[in-house]
């Protein structure tokens, strides 16, 4: 039975990250009408303003996300959710001022790629902010069709056709697994709600089957094996500056809604053995993904391994907060978001940075000798690929011991040990990119694009893979700025 | 009290020069024209900046009382496992300081040197990242407040050592004794490992503290049986051979002149070959327990003094002679330690400084006026040609042949002297002994250096004609440094005369006695004399009374003996010197026919000592080539590739098999992918439910 809430006007203003940021969209739709497709209109400035904007809500409304659900229970503003609303603004910011500079150099800028990325990005956070049956399906569809849109934007490219098209078959193949084990569980307790309906259904197997069902089609958004077939193509084919984001912000919100979900299912974890189930799932992800990432020559596809690999990773968290209930392993899991964000958003920045006006140089042999030739950019990409190996003392060494300490501290030895032998054989694919800058002689002399809104991008993710490392507390002497370390620990997704 | 935050600042300084030279050689070498000269003023001032910070500590040591004469700093802790607390700090106390201040002011004269020197080589700015690399390891080793510092340090100017040893490392030659040094330091390294552990787990088993820390240390000294010390000394000392070239480990330090010649002066003669001496100083409470270590190093120190001493009598290459000479004098340091006259051994290392780097840097200057040539058969009369260098290279010589008022006069006698009036618990005819030995390595300490000396400023030129056109006096940041330190080699001395000549009390050591006599740190003296009370070897330390007050100390010193035996000693020296120059000047300028002469008649033995007593030869055929054999038979072959590469490799194309696998899976269909999802599914519920 669906209750029909009272709504008012006081609850608007938990949604305001949600709304500046879809409004915002079609405020960018509107746009594109008015000036017809005129060039010169500043769009990459200008939608930067919405996620801006959105992170001033939620450094606004800090302190007042503690819990409270909006329409009913349709949106939960809590510090979990404002913590990974912030990673998603973080991740879509820096996103669109890459994607100024790339659709500059294909030279198909139009407004209706801001608009979709403003509509992605507000299904993203409606997606990690809600345990509402409906809700979270709405923001699945919210951020995916655009993303899929997003995905084969280069209409004339055979790569991005193709990667749009099976991202959308495939993200509507998980969309109806989603909605069938959601289905299941409302069939089972008659409640869309379903922190409420897991309840009531813990001991149902319809209710469980239903749970694992749902799980799964999270579980392909996070790009898991063996959900994750798509990654590779789909990363490769779209354009860099949304492989960029999707790898980044939609990842961010994945992950919030699994652990939301995870969180939820709390009922059920005495009844179905989740933990073993996440277990197997982070240990085939992780070790897939380095794996496949060894032999590839392509950097995108390459980095879309080891995206899937980082997603192993991240999952480890889940694991241990699917068996504790600790808090602090999601921290590690939120911290590890950030730090993901940066570098990967880096390292994408400078893959956009060389392409020129005829192509990108996507394949790693074309490297040699680059990190001589733009040493900044070459030691910017040297950090990168530095801190997502996971050596300190960057920001992609922290994240792993967060994560490894917390799972240690909860006695599994066993995936931690898997883990680092990952964490090993990720070395190589990634010193490979530095063999080719530093190591190889150039065969061809490449011609190199430019861009100093992607350097300044890449000079911040830089500055930003060492600080989160090395200085958490850097801001601290702002009053109210709290450290990274304390911040992620302070996310909790409420109890209701 | 005795808290100073700006001792970081000494090792810091070059440690950046080090990393500005090194960027600025990764930058430049894709460049044909090489990097900036700047390069070399950035590391020289770096250095002269930790030259300037020492000095400011020095002063501020100064007026401290000197009971309480230490300066400490402590950075982070390191690590903490269990009972090991290792923290990184620095201390600044009169031995340290002392040290610090001739490290950093010769080196910042030697970096200056070194400017001029190596202006034409393409290697410029690699040359002096790796110079200020090396003083940054020598300021850590010894600053730092305890041993694990210290061992970083000791490693770091190892490293630095081979790197510059090896520095034109397009010859063979070259790289081949860099890696000697290395190797050799390595057996040395061992030892010295060994040494600190002995310590570490004596600790530990006691129940006492475990610790490196230096105070910590000392102040358990009691909590240390003799038996346990004299292992640790030894291997300690064993180190020391290493890094000292010390018999048996000093074959390494010859071959080590392949590197720049200012490397030769700053490393292999003024400071880390002396970082063994240090050691031995900075341990000196552990070496008091039991009289065995000292006794060694003792004996050991004299044959070396002696051994290098005779082989630098028939070298040819100039700066063969002065690498031996170095070899011999490190022994002479050694002694001194030997017979627990600490100050004294670090006043030698403090006067050798000055006049060997003078030495080093001098006949770098000769060998650039002769355009690379290092034969002193090639050389001859160069008096005239090159004045500046000649007339500093003659402070060098007097000094080192002990001629008064030259600074080797003075801490070379005063070890003749300790040598003389100590005492051994255990051989109690060892002392005079070693009077002798090093009475007779003077002698033969003058006759080689006036030959040195001889052959290449005086009489007729040798030099090949096409060189002799072209010789020149070199650079201005070239003679600069030599006259400072011929300056310093006439005038450094006189910090430490002697009580005897009534100029006064030895101010030399003064300032370093509270550091051995483990008066610096007041309360753990007490302990300290306890641990050396039951059959203390007091003739080791010549009567030095622990726990007593500085002043009665010093003065029960020089209560024991008439200060006549004193003069005559010293007079029997200076006649030794004047002798061996005499007869240095007769062989090598009046009657050049007579040495020749005396090699023949000797015939066997001279060729041995002109072979270096083949101990080369001897470690090749009982140590090298066994070794090299069964690695290249057994270790290479079988276990090397049968079975570690074999493992590896396999791992390695399992990886890659297993990844082209996932590649031809991944064929891009989607019907594909989807059907994986659905198997994933099953498998998920197939677990679960």
């Amino acid at each position: 039975m669906l209750a029909i809430p009272e709504i008012g006007w006081s609850d608007l203003t938990p949604l305001l990250p949600f709304l500046i940021l879809c409004v915002g969209g079609l405020v960018l739709v509107l746009i594109d009408a008015l000036i017809r497709g005129r060039a010169g209109f500043p769009w990459a400035p200008v939608t930067a303003l919405l996620p801006a904007a959105a992170l001033v809500a939620y450094a606004a409304r800090w302190g007042d996300a503690v819990g409270e659900t909006v329409f009913g229970t349709m949106f939960i503003e809590d510090s979990f959710g404002s913590t990974v609303g912030v990673l998603i603004c973080i991740a879509t910011l820096l996103a669109v001022f890459l994607s100024g500079s790339y659709l500059d150099k294909v030279g198909r800028t139009r407004g209706e790629y801001y608009a979709l990325i403003a509509f992605s990005a507000s299904g993203l956070v409606l997606f990690a902010s809600t345990t509402e049956l409906l809700s979270l399906f709405l923001g699945l569809e919210l951020l995916s069709i655009p993303v899929y849109v997003l995905s084969g934007y280069l209409r004339k490219n055979p790569l991005s056709l193709e990667a749009g098209m099976k991202y959308f078959l495939l993200g509507a193949f998980s969309s109806a697994v989603f909605l069938f084990g959601g289905a299941l569980i409302y069939v089972t307790t008659g409640t869309t709600d379903l922190v409420e309906g897991l309840r009531l259904g813990a001991g149902s197997p319809l209710a469980q089957l239903g749970f694992l069902i749902l799980l799964s089609g999270l579980l392909f958004k996070a790009a898991t094996v063996p959900f994750h077939m798509w990654t590779p193509d789909v990363y490769q084919g779209a354009p860099t500056a949304v492989t960029a984001f999707m790898a980044t912000a939609v990842k961010a919100a994945a992950f919030g809604a699994l652990a939301r979900v995870v969180a939820a299912g709390s009922p059920l974890w005495d009844n179905i053995p989740l933990t073993q189930v996440l277990w197997w799932v982070a240990v085939l992800t992780m070790t897939v993904g380095n794996l496949a990432a060894l032999t590839q020559t392509n950097v995108k596809r390459m980095l879309a391994y080891s995206s899937i690999a980082h997603a192993g990773y991240l999952l480890i968290g889940l694991v241990v907060f699917s068996q504790t209930g600790d808090h602090d392993a999601l921290s590690g899991m939120l911290y590890y978001l950030l730090a993901y964000t940066v570098m990967n958003i880096g390292a994408f920045g400078v893959v956009i940075y060389w392409a020129n006006h005829e192509r990108e140089h996507l394949e790693i042999p074309q490297y040699a000798g680059l990190g001589w030739r733009t040493p900044a950019l070459g030691l910017a990409m040297s950090v990168f690929m530095i801190s997502l190996a996971g050596i300190p003392p960057t920001a992609g060494f922290f994240g792993k011991y967060y994560i490894f300490r917390s799972a240690i501290e909860h006695g599994f030895h066993s995936l931690i040990i898997i883990a680092v032998l990952n964490s090993a054989l990720s070395v190589y694919y990634y010193l490979r990119v530095m063999v080719a800058l530093y190591m190889r002689k150039p065969v061809a002399t490449l011609e190199l694009g430019r861009s100093t809104v992607v350097g300044a991008v890449v000079a911040v993710c830089a500055v930003a893979t060492f600080w989160i490392g090395f200085a958490p507390d850097a801001f601290s002497f702002v009053p109210g700025v709290p450290s990274i370390v304390e911040w992620v620990q302070g996310a909790a997704i409420a109890a209701r | 009290m005795n808290q100073a935050t700006y001792l970081a600042l000494i090792p810091l300084f070059p440690l950046l020069g080090s990393l500005i030279a090194g960027l600025a050689t990764l930058m430049t070498s894709h460049r044909q024209s090489g990097p900036p000269k700047i390069i070399g003023w950035i590391s020289s001032l770096a250095v002269a900046a930790s030259f300037g910070v020492t000095a400011l500590g020095f002063n501020a040591l100064r007026n401290l009382d000197p009971a309480e004469r230490y300066l400490e700093q402590s950075l982070f802790t390191w690590m903490d496992i269990g009972r090991l607390d290792l923290s990184v700090g620095f201390l600044l106390d009169p031995l340290s300081s002392t040290m610090l201040l001739f490290i950093t002011g010769i080196g910042f004269l030697i970096h200056v040197y070194s400017i001029g020197y190596m202006s034409h080589d393409r290697g410029f700015s690699r040359f002096f990242a790796y110079l200020n690399l090396f003083m940054f390891a020598m300021i850590l080793l010894v600053l730092g407040d305890n041993l694990i510092v210290l061992f970083v340090g000791w490693e770091g100017v190892g490293l630095c050592s081979y790197l510059l040893i090896g520095f034109w490392h397009e010859e063979a030659a070259n790289a081949v004794a860099g890696m000697k040094a290395f190797v050799v330091n390595r057996i040395g390294d061992l030892g010295f490992l060994l040494g600190m552990f002995v310590i570490f787990w004596t600790l530990y088993q006691q129940g006492g503290s475990a610790t490196f820390d230096y105070r910590l240390m000392e102040s358990q000294a009691a909590l240390i049986p003799a038996g346990a010390a004299a292992l640790a000394g030894i291997l300690l000392f064993v180190g020391a051979t290493g890094k000292s070239a010390q018999i048996p480990l000093f074959v390494w330090l010859p071959d080590a002149m392949a590197g720049p010649t200012p490397v030769s002066a700053l490393i292999h003669a003024a400071t880390m070959v002396t970082s063994g001496v240090y050691m031995v100083a900075r341990m000196n409470w552990l070496y008091e327990i039991t009289p065995l270590p000292l006794t060694i190093i003792a004996i050991v120190a004299a044959l070396t003094a002696l051994v290098a001493a005779t082989i630098g009598l028939t070298q040819f290459d100039i700066k063969k002679v002065l690498a031996y000479s170095t070899v011999s004098q490190l022994g002479y340091m050694f002694l001194a330690c030997g017979v627990g006259a600490y100050a004294v051994g670090i006043f030698h290392v403090f006067t050798h400084a000055f006049f060997k780097a003078l030495m080093f840097l001098g006949s770098g200057s000769v060998i650039h006026a002769l355009h690379e040539e290092q034969d002193m058969r090639k050389m001859g009369g160069l008096f005239r040609k090159i004045p500046i260098t000649a007339w500093t290279f003659l402070a060098g010589w007097l000094a080192i042949c002990g001629i008064v008022p030259f600074a080797g006069f003075f801490s070379k006698d005063e070890i003749l002297w300790k040598a003389w009036s100590s005492q051994n618990a255990l051989l109690p005819w060892l002392p005079k002994a070693l009077w002798f030995v090093a009475f007779l390595t003077a002698g033969i300490t003058a006759i080689y250096m006036t030959r040195l000396v001889v052959l290449t400023f005086f009489g007729k030129s040798r030099v090949e004609p096409q060189k002799e056109a072209h010789i020149h006096e070199s650079p201005a940041t070239m003679t600069f440094p030599l006259v400072v330190l011929a300056i310093g080699s006439l005038l450094v001395g006189f910090w430490g005369t002697p009580e005897f000549l009534g100029l006064g009390p030895n101010r030399f050591h003064d300032w370093l006695d509270p550091v051995f006599h483990g008066q610096l740190y007041g309360e753990q003296d007490s302990a300290h004399s306890a641990a050396t009370a039951p059959g203390d070897p007091h003739g080791i330390s010549h009567g030095i009374s622990h726990g007593s007050s500085h002043e009665s100390s010093h003065g029960a010193d020089h209560a024991h003996h008439d200060t006549t035996i004193e003069w005559i000693l010293m007079g029997a020296s200076l006649l030794m010197a004047a002798a061996g120059i005499g007869v240095g000047f007769l062989f090598y300028l009046k009657n050049p026919a007579l040495p020749t002469n005396i090699a023949a008649g000797l015939g066997g033995l001279y060729r041995l000592v002109r072979d270096k007593y083949r101990v080369d030869e001897l470690y090749d055929a009982t140590v090298v080539r066994p070794l090299v054999g069964l690695s290249r038979s057994f270790l290479w072959k079988v276990i090397d590739v049968r079975i570690i590469d074999f493992i590896v490799n396999f791992v390695g194309m399992l990886a890659k098999g297993l990844s082209f696998a996932f590649r031809i899976l991944q064929r891009g269909y989607v019907q594909t992918y989807a059907f994986v999802i659905l198997l994933g599914l099953a498998f998920i519920l197939f677990r679960a439910m």
